[in-house]
């Protein structure tokens, strides 16, 4: 009798690259939710405008590239693009703001680059950035958060915000959006006022931002689900929390007037998103496992010196992208100790 | 003097798997019928091929030697039942390029004649040197599935001095399950192949590995050592993880010691022997029996009645499988070795060698298409699970960029091959096949180098010794002159004398001939 044969291993392989995207997509969820309670329908365009025009801009570009394009759509990778970009992205921007980030992550961060796996950036984040340079105004977008005064922009205000560009009657742009917590604090250290004072507001909850706190601790919900099914691993978010409390610490420790807290740095803005989710993309990380720490580290590090010194309130998409640069270079230094040789 | 752990270490990496090994244990080992025909490779081994020593048409006795080592690393083989030879030529052999290779055809006679009588030696009575030499005769191979002569294995000669002999019972692939059955069927005989060894090399200490989801041979393994009154001979559970039951992998976890990379065992005074090669070696320098049988499992779900077998070597496979029940109806691929480092067989008309471990008839379901790769997404699920601590995500790149200097720099050569990288990639990248490849690109080049710098130096010699000559002529040429401008008198004269010298020989020799002519008319 005759057979084919194959190389070996010969088992079914039961992992598969869209089971990863699609569990990264269902630890989302608890976030997503905090996120529509929170800020409102909003949010949902943002996923929806970003998901189709990922998907879209996907498709095209893999035609024009004669790749298959459905195999390649079921992926994920495009799709998980799209939404980790409309979750970073202020909810009544108009718009044309996703669909603007999202093409150009995926046309130019990606594809340009080569596709999948082949991308030294994370496109959401360039995406991200490409925005908060080019459009800085429609980038403040954000509304109040749930509970606080205007209240909440209902669904058809929503839609004419972000489709018409006209505030709901009764308001203007300024009264209807909000400062976010980071932006809030970031603007009273600059008029000189303590830290004592400026959280003293409603629009300040216990480990941070009202809404934000919340949001960031289901993303940390989501994220440790991650960890425990193997889909990510621990360091990198490990690393860089902890290399931001550590940053954070000092600073708050000798001087608690002028800079923020250790665990409000933790609980506000993109952090747990950016640590369980942004960060650990596995293609533009670091791959091996002390360089992993390092990357980590180094976004942790970063993004307190940003948000700190530097001129922008949140600073995730600017630390990953600055460490993805520097990506490569750990992993070449930071090789594992092979079996049978002696300490490198 | 070398010390074992109180906890085996889990090694480094590796993966859980499916054992599948229950399903072949059902039955104890069954000896098949002789074969009408036994089909035995003159190469079963690494090394060198043997030499063929038979003829066509010779009648051989069972055991008889057929085919002489040839070289340090190799083995003989020898006739696995009596008959006569009725060829000599290439056929399909188990490998994995499925190249056909030189073969042995034995038409048996159905006597199963034994060549001479087998009278039982104490084997610890003997000398070292002695038992080595039946080992080597006896061609036994490391059964494990690499085949390194054993006889290699059994002396101290060229070796640093051996303090540890481990016995390889973690039999870690799934579904390979001949060692189990050989443990539960024969202990003593591993055992007494252990002591042999043992004294052989002279060495201090043993001790025995096992998987520990293996108690009923672990057990097995126990009563053997004290029936034969052994009692400072461990048998060590190690954790189930594959591959635990690689050689280096297993001495580390007994040991807590790392093989150096490039290195062997004994490098660090130990030596590592499976447990089929024991009850082998045993039954070679106690009965003088060479190695012309094993056990065989057959097993996976595109067979019937999975089992394990005592084969004759030379045995075609599907007379294994025709014992077995057949194939069902669904089988897909036939595979030699485990599922994760086997290799498949392109038919089973293929016959059992020394190194035939396992027969793996496998379904859509066991072993389905691989499906179409993605690009590497860099996770480093391949990185947990190497054992051998490579960054196998690194290695995929430089090996599909042809970077060759890089993925030795990244320690390609420390890669067994073992599969964990692949079964755990999402990209279903076919790794082992990227490393093989550059594997082989590189013993090419370095092939290729090696001729090429033979070449060159070759043409370099060349190139100075006319350079020399030329050189060597010219100064000859100018001495030559030298010699003539500075004395032309005396080389006149010297021409002159030699001129008279000349023509004085010359009547010498016309007198002499004369002389001669003249002496034989006397005798006339």
């Amino acid at each position: 009798m005759k057979f084919t044969t194959r190389s070996s291993p010969h088992m079914p392989v039961t992992n598969q690259v869209s089971i990863m995207m699609r569990d990264v997509m269902l630890a989302l969820i608890p976030g997503i939710l905090f996120m529509l309670w929170f800020f409102g329908w909003g949010v949902l365009f943002n996923l929806l405008l970003a998901s189709f025009t990922a998907l879209a801009a996907e498709a095209t570009v893999l035609k024009l590239r004669n790749k298959p394009v459905i195999d390649t759509l079921y992926d994920g990778s495009a799709l998980l693009t799209g939404l980790l970009l409309a979750l970073a992205l202020p909810p009544l921007a108009p718009w044309w703001i996703p669909v603007i980030g999202t093409l150009f992550a995926i046309i130019v961060a990606k594809h340009l680059y080569g596709g999948l796996g082949y991308n030294p950036f994370n496109p959401a984040m360039v995406g991200f950035v490409v925005l908060i340079i080019s459009f800085p105004l429609q980038m403040t977008l954000w509304p109040a958060p749930h509970g606080l005064e205007p209240g909440m922009v209902g669904l058809l205000d929503t839609m004419r915000m972000i489709f018409g560009g006209v505030p709901p009657a009764g308001h203007t742009l300024d009264s209807i959006t909000m400062a976010t917590p980071l932006d809030t604090v970031k603007t009273g250290f600059s008029l000189f006022d303590t830290w004592s004072e400026i959280t003293n507001s409603p629009l300040f909850g216990a480990l941070g931002g009202k809404g934000w706190q919340w949001i960031n601790l289901a993303y940390l919900a989501g994220g440790i689900w991650l960890i425990r099914r193997g889909v990510i691993q621990w360091h990198i978010p490990v690393a860089m929390l902890a290399a931001l409390f550590i940053m954070a610490n000092p600073f708050y420790a000798a001087d608690s007037d002028n800079f923020a807290s250790p665990i409000f740095h933790l609980f506000s803005g993109a952090t747990m998103l950016g640590a369980f989710f942004i960060a650990t993309d596995p293609v533009s990380a670091a791959t091996t496992p002390k360089g992993r720490i390092y990357f980590g580290v180094g976004i942790g590090v970063l993004i307190y010196i940003i948000r700190t010194w530097g001129g922008y309130p949140d600073a995730i998409a600017f630390s990953v992208l600055l460490m993805n640069m520097a990506a490569p270079t750990i992993d070449y230094y930071t090789r594992p100790r092979v079996f049978g040789h002696e300490d490198s | 003097m070398v010390s074992l752990l109180e906890n085996p270490h889990p090694i480094p990496g590796g993966l859980v798997l499916e054992s599948h090994k229950s399903e072949s244990l059902q039955d104890p080992v069954q000896a098949i019928p002789l074969p009408s025909e036994l089909i035995i490779p003159i190469s079963q081994h690494i090394g060198q091929a043997a030499e063929p020593l038979v003829k066509i048409g010779q009648h051989v006795a069972k055991g008889e030697i057929i085919a002489a080592a040839s070289g340090y690393i190799s083995a003989p083989i020898h006739a696995s039942s009596s008959g006569t030879v009725t060829n000599l030529s290439e056929h399909p052999v188990p490998h994995p390029s499925g190249l056909n290779a030189i073969c042995i055809h034995i038409q048996t006679d159905g006597e199963d004649r034994w060549a001479k009588s087998l009278d039982a030696t104490n084997a610890l009575n003997l000398e070292p040197a002695l038992i080595r030499q039946r080992v080597m005769d006896a061609g036994i191979v490391g059964l494990g599935g690499a085949g390194f002569p054993a006889a290699v294995k059994c002396s101290t000669g060229l070796q640093s001095s051996i303090e540890l002999v481990i016995l390889n019972a973690a039999e870690c692939e799934p579904y390979i399950s001949c060692d189990e059955a050989l443990i539960l069927d024969r202990p003593e005989e591993v055992i007494e192949g252990l002591l042999i060894m043992r004294h052989a090399l002279s060495a201090s200490q043993c001790v025995i590995g096992i998987e520990d989801n293996m108690p009923q041979a672990k057990q097995a393994l126990i009563e053997a050592l004290d029936k034969l009154g052994e009692k400072d001979i461990p048998v060590i559970s190690v954790p189930t993880i594959y591959p635990a039951g690689g050689e280096k992998q297993l001495i580390y976890s007994l040991t807590g010691k790392e093989v150096p990379s490039n290195g062997l065992p004994t490098d660090i005074g130990m030596i590592c022997h499976n447990v089929g090669t024991a009850a082998a070696v045993y039954r070679a320098v106690t009965f003088l029996q060479p190695l012309i049988s094993r056990i065989v499992t057959v097993t996976g779900s595109g067979v019937k009645q999975p089992r394990n077998l005592e084969v004759l070597l030379g045995t075609p496979i599907s007379h294994l499988v025709d014992f077995c029940g057949g194939y069902m109806p669904d089988v897909n691929r036939l595979l030699m070795g485990g599922p994760m480092m086997g290799f498949g067989l392109q038919s089973d008309d293929i016959p059992v060698i020394k190194t035939t471990n396992c027969l793996l008839a496998t379904t859509h379901k066991e072993s389905p298409e691989p499906q179409a790769a993605l690009p590497c997404i860099r996770c480093g699920k391949c990185t947990q699970v190497c054992p051998a601590g490579l960054l196998p995500q690194q290695l995929y790149w430089f090996a599909k960029t042809r970077a060759f200097d890089k993925i030795q720099e990244h320690d390609l050569f420390d890669c067994i091959e073992c599969g964990c990288c692949a079964q755990v990639c999402p990209s279903h990248i076919p790794l082992v096949q990227y490393y093989r490849y550059a594997k082989t690109e590189i013993w090419e080049q370095e092939t290729q180098r090696e001729k090429s710098d033979a070449a060159r130096q070759r043409f370099e010699f060349h190139e100075i010794r006319l350079a020399r000559e030329k050189l060597e002529l010219a100064e000859r040429r100018s001495k030559h002159k030298q010699a003539l401008k500075d004395s032309p008198a005396t080389d006149k004269d010297a021409k002159k004398v030699a001129i008279q010298a000349a023509l004085e020989r010359v009547k010498a020799k016309k007198s002499a001939a004369q002389s001669a002519s003249s002496g034989e008319a006397d005798s006339e």
